[in-house]
């Protein structure tokens, strides 16, 4: 088996992680869509790194993950913050500059 | 099972059964996480790709990130996604309805367009040579090789990344604080409320919900000796959610109390 299938799977992931990102309301839902685009990163930077045989990739996949980590935790933070005063994790109810 | 993906590393049919087996699942999953309209279902979802990840990384000889990737990810990160959504609610579900029009097709197509593209670009790109594969870098044991980079070319970034983890931390207990407007009663003040308040209806505690041991659930209001329902025996966050039963059906008069029903 090539190993590029694993980058075929990374690009589709990233794809549907994308779609859930534009589709999805719930503001947890876009997080965890964020999360897959991440992950499907970090599975290309993976491959890359077998295929050209050094570990720099897994290093930059590393790094990825903790970034993910910093992103989830202060996300949701804020996730939590716009539910205390607005009672919705919906992404178009936080509208209020529109008005 | 380390040996095992070990050995499915380094050989080549293995791999791509585990590959053809898991890697329609995990697609499949991620298509589930858009499309199921519970946010709990997409956590479990999220978190069955996040283990599929894992089986990937390991079997590339990535043993490290695997781990790593079970034990932050499907550990740490679903969990406080979990979490989280226990707090906002776990029947928060989408309404799947388009509040922006045209923009669900619109989004396919571009994710159609974009994914095609990144797949004929992968298709059509050439290396000139086969994979290399990590068994020299990972001569001395992955992680003995994930370590030296680390700490030596690495090093920077490392530090940098560390100083952002702290940050984060911190951003989060300010964001999560919650200041109050007004100072705590006491429990002598909540006394005084108690019995010397407008009406001493309520000195004694509130009532308990539940009917004649009939539905003695949290659910429904208590019955008072005229008949109406004590609204006050109720949570109030259930009353919020509209999670409440009528006390109604639940009535002397409604209940069939024949013999017969016990069995």
């Amino acid at each position: 088996m090539d190993a590029a299938n694993y980058l075929y799977l990374a690009a589709l992931l990233f794809t549907i992680g994308a779609v859930g990102v534009v589709v999805r309301r719930n503001a947890i839902v876009v997080f965890m869509c964020i999360e897959l685009m991440l992950n499907a990163a970090n599975l290309a930077f993976v491959t890359f790194s077998r295929i050209n045989g050094d570990l720099n990739g897994q290093v930059v996949a590393f790094f990825t993950m903790v970034v993910a980590a910093c992103e989830v935790v202060v996300g949701l933070a804020i996730i939590v913050t716009i539910y205390r005063s607005r009672r919705s994790a919906s992404v178009d109810d936080a509208s209020l500059l529109k008005r | 099972m380390v040996d095992l993906a070990l050995a499915v590393g380094q050989t080549q049919t293995p791999e791509a059964v585990m590959f053809w087996i898991l890697a329609p699942l995990t697609v499949a999953a991620a298509l589930g996480m858009l499309l199921v309209k519970k946010a709990v279902h997409s956590a479990i979802l999220m978190a069955s790709v996040m283990i599929n990840l894992a089986f990937f990384y390991i079997a590339q000889d990535a043993l490290f990130l695997g781990i790593v990737q079970i034990v932050v990810y499907t550990g740490a990160v679903m969990m406080l996604f979990l979490f989280i959504l226990m707090l906002v609610g776990v029947d928060s579900s989408d309404s799947l309805t388009e509040t922006i029009t045209g923009l669900r097709p619109i989004a396919i197509t571009a994710a159609v367009g974009f994914g095609g593209l990144m797949v004929s670009l992968l298709g059509r790109a050439t290396l000139g040579r086969g994979a290399v594969g990590l068994e020299s870098a990972n001569s001395n044991g992955n992680v003995k090789g994930l370590a030296k980079l680390l700490f030596s070319t690495y090093v920077w970034p490392f530090e940098v990344v560390s100083a952002l983890l702290i940050t984060a931390a911190l951003g989060a207990m300010v964001l999560a604080h919650h200041q109050r407007i007004q100072t705590r009663p006491t429990q002598r003040q909540l006394s005084t409320q108690r019995f010397r308040g407008k009406s001493l209806a309520n000195a004694a505690g509130l009532p308990g919900p539940g009917v004649f041991a009939r539905h003695n659930a949290v659910d429904v209001p208590a019955l008072l000796p005229d008949g109406t329902p004590a609204q006050n025996s109720i949570n109030a966050t259930l009353e919020a959610r509209g999670d409440m039963l009528n006390s109604g059906v639940f009535e002397l008069g409604k209940v069939d109390t024949s013999a017969g029903e016990e069995k």
